[in-house]
């Protein structure tokens, strides 16, 4: 088993949510993210999601699009975003990291030439927003030989003849996207999510995260008590922005204070599933 | 042997390694619904008839023909027609487009339809047909682009359209085209995309051709009828490639037949200031699809450059990457100052003021004709008129309004 399917399957024998917060590599600057990664473990995430920066994240709200914008003024490459893993891998090598974009950096690199390449930093998964299960010949049987885990989407329009591609072809865990729109948007439906995920939970042969809109600790708490997985985003990135001016001192009080109380939500609802 | 081009795409949208369907997993239902929407009604009679009927009364086609004899003359080599293009009703080829897909709007239910745009002709083109059905209609535009198209603007607005400008990115056309993508997911369940050219997503590059073939069929029928042959030559513009394609498909297997399609050289091709991926760029994904791009050694889409806000794109329709690749059709370029002199002859030469998308096309004629003999027959595509360029074309000429 993948360090990312340990992970997940050691989480749900505890009966414990996963917490996936996200974070742009290079945001708001190159040094930063190591520090943030780590930052993340220490304040209760499982597993980290890693964006890796794309000129036109045409999937992502503004918060995203302006981290994105941060990271690219540094030019930040997906090789990058490699280094960064390496570095965090020299004090960490438990907590799974899944990188997160758009398809055509790796199409740049070559399928096979990056697959190998994040294999051998430690990554352990890849979540490419424009690369559904049709599209995935090649790039599929790349991440596969390297041994890393294949995250697909599926959404609140996702029908049910297209899940048998998602658990064919993808690994880890399935991340449902949970309102129709792009990061950071909106209010959250929970019972419209809820329904979907009964209805996705009976098809789907992976561990689910629920991802897209989660703010804050009472959003949170709803969605653990659905999902095996909780992915929080534009809420931490927020506080990137808002903060930068001050200092990475800031920024990780801010950062460490918003995790705490997505953990903490997350710990409480575990702790009800456990009495039932 | 000989090719059958009606095959392309396959029924994945593939032209042969490009195209396709990249898209983000909320919009892949509705993609599929639209296939299957298209795919229902392409061959149906009376859907097929109530276009034509639009596209007759409403639009005014077919378009002329028309001999341009006096800057053919000029240039001394072969005769020179021009589709004319810019006299359909809002005054360029988008709206063959718009009609087509705003009658799929309204089969599948939808009461909202959204639109990017560079130029604005597709967004005018799309706030028109939008009016005339009742619709709500939301144009996406690059910041820039609401500056240096600010007649258009104002026509979409008088026409009951929302423009919202777009900030993020290099505030043009690729940035509308993102925005677009962003309201579509947001709001799939009730709104209809009406992408302005042969990019994007299966089935957009194949459905937004079939709609713009009309240009090629009429050219071929009027070619036999003025000169009792093929033409020799296609010239067209390529910014997404849907006037481009729209000559030429209906001559592909036609071997006779030469094409050009013309990329904006903007600045020139070896100072990186220029649109011109089919010349200068390499595969990639973006936007949906596989295509040739402009883009950076770590897979970043560049910004670019062209006097003509309708060419100023970063990717290309996949299908002309695709007849890049096999040969049939040959890619060049002519940069700013070649298409502004483009569009002076034609307006001096002809009483047409033509869009400077469109001089692109003509500029890279004023090269070509005076090398070939005089029998030949050249048909220039000349897309759209260019009323909405008066800005830029009078603070260049110094002409004060
Ligand atoms: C008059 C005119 N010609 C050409 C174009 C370029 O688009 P395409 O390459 O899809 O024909 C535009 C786009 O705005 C246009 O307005």
């Amino acid at each position: 088993m993948s360090r990312l399917q340990t992970k997940l399957s050691a989480l749900k024998v505890v009966g414990k949510t996963a917490l996936i917060p996200y974070i742009t590599a290079g945001d708001p600057s190159p040094k930063a993210t190591v520090a943030l990664m780590h930052l993340l473990v220490e304040k209760g995430a499982d597993v980290i999601e890693l964006g890796v920066p794309f000129s036109d994240p045409m999937a992502d709200g503004p918060v995203i699009q302006k981290a994105v914008e941060r990271a690219l003024i540094h030019n930040v490459s997906l090789d990058d975003v490699l280094e960064y893993v390496r570095v965090f891998r020299e004090q960490d090598m438990e907590t799974p990291v899944v990188l997160m974009g758009y398809l055509n950096p790796i199409e740049a690199q070559g399928y096979e030439a990056f697959a190998n390449a994040a294999s051998s930093v430690g990554v352990d998964a890849v979540l490419t927003v424009d690369m559904p299960p049709e599209e995935s010949k090649g790039y599929l049987e790349a991440l596969q030989q390297a041994n890393l885990d294949r995250i697909f989407l599926v959404s609140p329009t996702t029908p049910d003849n297209r899940l048998s591609a998602v658990n064919e072809k993808g690994s880890g865990f399935v991340y449902y996207v949970s309102l129709k729109g792009v990061t950071g948007s909106k209010e959250l439906d929970v019972e419209d999510v809820a329904r979907n995920m009964k209805r996705l939970q009976q098809s789907l042969n992976m561990p689910m995260g629920i991802g897209f809109g989660i703010k804050d600790g009472a959003t949170a708490f709803e969605m653990a008590k659905i999902g095996d997985a909780v992915i929080v985003g534009s809420a931490l990135v927020k506080l990137i922005e808002a903060n930068q001016s001050k200092g990475s001192y800031d920024i990780h009080l801010a950062i460490g204070k918003k995790m705490t109380e997505f953990r903490t939500a997350l710990d409480k609802a575990d702790a009800l599933k456990g009495q039932e | 042997m000989k090719m059958d081009f009606s095959k392309y795409p396959d029924e994945h949208g593939h032209f042969g390694p490009y195209g396709g369907v990249f898209a983000p997993e909320t919009l892949m239902a509705a993609l599929e619904q639209l296939k299957d929407e298209y795919a229902s009604v392409k061959n149906d009679p009376a859907f097929l008839k109530e276009l034509a009927e639009d596209l007759q009364n409403y639009v005014g086609r077919p378009t002329p023909l028309y001999y341009a004899k006096r800057w053919s003359e000029h240039l001394g080599g072969g005769k020179i027609y021009l589709k004319r293009e810019d006299l359909n009703h809002t005054g360029a080829h988008k709206v063959n487009n718009t009609i087509g897909q705003a009658l799929l709007a309204k089969r599948l239910g939808k009461k909202r339809i959204i639109a990017e745009t560079g130029a604005g002709q597709h967004g005018v083109a799309s706030a028109t047909v939008a009016a005339r059905l009742g619709l709500e209609c939301v144009v996406y535009m690059g910041a820039d682009d609401v500056v240096r198209q600010a007649p258009n603007v104002a026509r979409m607005r008088m026409l009951g359209a929302t423009v919202i400008p777009v900030e993020s990115g290099t505030k043009t056309l690729k940035d509308a085209l993102n925005e677009a993508m962003r309201d579509w997911v947001t709001n799939v369940d009730d709104t209809f995309y009406i992408i302005g050219t042969v990019a994007g997503p299966h089935p957009y590059p194949a459905m937004v051709r079939d709609f713009q073939s009309i240009i090629g069929r009429e050219a071929k029928q009027q070619a036999l009828q003025h000169e009792n042959k093929l033409p020799d030559v296609l010239i067209a513009c390529v910014g997404g490639g849907s006037n481009a394609i729209g000559l030429f498909h209906e001559f592909l297997e036609d071997d006779s037949v030469e094409m050009y399609g013309v990329e904006p050289a903007g600045l020139g091709l070896e100072t990186g200031q220029h649109a011109a991926p089919l010349c200068k760029g390499t595969p990639g994904v973006f936007h949906g699809n596989r295509t040739y791009l402009m883009q950076d050694k770590n897979g970043q889409i560049l910004g670019t450059h062209s006097i003509s806000a309708g060419l100023d794109y970063p990717g290309v329709g996949p299908e002309h990457a695709w007849l890049k690749d096999i040969g049939r059709v040959n890619y060049v370029a002519v940069d700013d100052e070649e298409a502004l002199q483009g569009f002076r002859d034609l307006t001096r030469f002809e009483g047409i003021i033509p869009a400077l998308e469109s001089s692109h096309a003509l500029a890279y004629a004023t090269k070509l004709v005076p090398t070939l003999s005089k029998d030949k027959m050249i048909v220039v595509n000349l897309s759209g008129r260019g009323d909405k360029d008066m800005n830029t074309i009078a603070q260049i000429e110094g002409i004060e309004f």
